[in-house]
């Protein structure tokens, strides 16, 4: 069982309220990412959720239970740490074992289940080994180890993969998501990469400054975000945004397309300019396009290779069903 | 930018440390030196360096007049109980302040640290009539208070340097993996700051053990350690050199000894964190 519900919780350090009255509900066996750019408090509502902070007002409940000012020893949640935090001193089999030990488990049933667990992540050559004497990858999988072994009731994420390399991350990002499809138990992840938060996600949380923008599925907050904000942050490359004459048009105050919604012409199309820069990746091509009327560039993402170069007169045509409309508070129109 | 630096200068450079040790060392060594000469020899005008006649007498004499052992002993429960004793109240402290600081966290240090701008000499009177009072004067256990007491605002500040250097992260793991505060300084903490622990450990230990003001005032016969044994053969007998230097190369040697063994540890500790 792993339900957990925030009511009304707040935050301050001092005077500076970094969590405004939030409310939450993860139920249990979600995968639920919190997004958002650095400083948005997405840590902090981990580390409330964990126990690591105290919160300033409201109510933290598992289970039914009210957590609120229960220690994190005592809450039965895992944390994998962003620097791993493995206990530098102890061997991967201590280090994993260590939760067990806490819990005043004998040394068999320990070694069982650390062993049970260094086999599912590919540690038991390393059991030995001090986490000094391991990779960066190796070291995430003792962390993950550490967590898993005492069968919590939600696993709390802190970037977990930001100090891996690009290969890296995106192998340990699917065997985090096989984890969660073996052992079906909630997760909560701390994130800024909004690829991470799209390909692993039962649910999203976007934050910007302590309040949550949008709570959805990851294809509902890429079909219909609720604001510019959460559209301009889900989505790669980035959605274009267009105000003036060009939103206008459609009744706005400012439109937003997405790059792989615009189509490329060389001879017609709505809007005319002249291609900046072109980034040829072999399955994509992404033009930045300078159109007249505008200040940013226009991004266009055309699957395949297109022959289109720096200079090029182009015209740009934009998928009519595919434009966001928003007002000028920025919240989507109808 | 490789610096280019000529023989001539590095043997200079050597020579100039090698000159420098020595000048620091000297007054060591010419007391271990006074301590195998004869008292007319001790005396000599011009002083004799190395060319007399060696003898152990002073020492034969030293010990048939006065207990070594007894001194000595006092010296290592005194050195030793302080420290040990000093430890157990700064680790917790130490840990708060490095890992809950609060907004007086510095200002606290600071105090502490202040307390040893104080002459002691300042609090004498008081502490005096504190042990009179409590029946702690010339006792073993009197002085290993005053002087944890003492040391107590260094070996915090110590441990309060190298636990800063401990990530707080791997704490808030053993938290999470549900260890109590106990355990969590037990097993995780201490541990990890070993090294840092056997510095502050050693350094107490010798400055406890060199310490001669409030172990000459606060002892008499029972509790004194090898300062008071050190006194005793200088003033009231008048000029005994050789015997003074006989008494005083005993009372340091072993802590000599224990600082040579562990010069490595110290040095560590003493520049830690400075260099990560």
């Amino acid at each position: 069982m792993g339900q957990i519900t925030l009511n009304q919780i707040t935050k301050s350090f001092g005077d500076v309220q970094v969590i405004p009255p939030l409310d939450l509900r993860i139920d249990d066996g979600e995968f639920v990412v919190f997004v958002g750019p650095s400083g948005c408090g997405k840590s902090t509502l981990l580390r409330l959720i964990a126990g690591l902070e105290d919160i300033t007002s409201g109510e933290i409940n598992i289970d039914g239970k009210d957590a609120t000012e229960v220690p994190p020893a005592k809450r039965g949640l895992a944390m994998v740490f962003q620097s791993y935090a493995l206990y530098p001193h102890m061997s991967v089999r201590k280090n994993i074992a260590f939760p067990l030990r806490m819990a005043g488990l004998d040394k068999a049933e320990q070694d069982n289940k650390v062993e049970a667990a260094a086999k599912v992540l590919n540690l038991t050559d390393y059991l030995e080994r001090r986490p000094g004497q391991l990779s960066g990858g190796q070291r995430q999988r003792v962390a993950i180890g550490r967590a898993i072994v005492r069968e919590p009731a939600a696993f709390l994420f802190d970037e977990p993969l930001s100090n891996l390399d690009a290969a890296l991350r995106v192998n340990m990002r699917l065997e985090i998501s096989e984890l969660h499809q073996t052992l079906e138990t909630t997760m909560i992840y701390v994130t800024h990469d909004q690829v991470e938060a799209m390909t692993m996600a039962d649910k999203i949380v976007v934050l910007q400054a302590g309040i949550i923008e949008q709570v959805g599925s990851p294809l509902e907050l890429y079909h219909t975000p609720r604001n510019r904000f959460v559209a301009g942050f889900i989505g790669s490359p980035k959605m274009n945004f267009m105000m003036g004459a060009f939103s206008a048009e459609y009744d706005a105050a400012t439109i937003g397309i997405r790059p792989e919604h615009i189509s490329v012409s060389h001879t017609e199309g709505k809007w005319s300019g002249k291609v900046g820069v072109s980034e040829h990746l072999g399955s994509d091509t992404f033009l930045y396009v300078d159109v007249d009327g505008l200040e940013d560039p226009v991004t266009v993402r055309s699957t395949g290779e297109v022959a289109f170069r720096h200079g090029d007169a182009v015209h740009l045509t934009p998928d009519p069903e595919k434009i966001h409309r928003f007002d000028n508070q920025g919240l989507r129109m109808a | 930018m490789a610096r280019a630096v000529t023989t001539r200068r590095k043997t200079i450079n050597t020579v100039a440390a090698w000159a420098i040790g020595l000048l620091i060392f000297f007054p060591i060594l010419w007391t271990i030196l006074t301590s195998f000469k004869t008292e007319a020899q001790a005396i000599n005008d011009p002083p004799l360096f190395l060319f007399f006649d060696w003898t152990l007498e002073n020492y034969a004499v030293v010990q048939e007049r006065s207990d070594y052992m007894r001194f000595l002993w006092n010296s290592v429960i005194i050195a030793g109980g302080s420290t040990v004793l000093g430890l157990i109240v700064a680790v917790p402290a130490a840990w708060s302040m490095a890992f809950v600081p609060s907004k007086r966290t510095k200002d606290i240090l600071m105090w502490m640290l202040s307390t040893k701008m104080l002459p002691a000499v300042g609090v004498l009177y008081p502490i005096y009539l504190l042990f009179i009072e409590m029946g702690l004067l010339d006792t073993r256990i009197g002085l290993t208070i005053v002087l944890m007491l003492i040391n107590l605002p260094i070996i915090v500040w110590m441990l309060y340097t190298y636990f800063k250097e401990i990530p707080g992260e791997i704490l808030e793991a053993a938290r999470m993996d549900g260890a109590t505060l106990k355990e969590e300084i037990l097993y995780i903490l201490t541990p990890m700051a070993i090294p840092g622990i056997a510095s502050t450990l050693l350094l107490n230990v010798i400055l406890a053990w060199n310490e001669a003001f409030w172990t000459l005032n606060l002892t008499a016969a029972k509790a004194a350690p090898l300062t008071a044994f050190i006194a005793s053969y200088s003033s009231p007998e008048g000029l005994f050199y050789a015997k003074l230097s006989a008494a005083s190369t005993m009372a340091i040697a072993p802590i000599l000894i224990l600082g040579w063994f562990s010069q490595k540890q110290l040095v560590r500790g003493l520049t830690f964190g400075a260099v990560k």
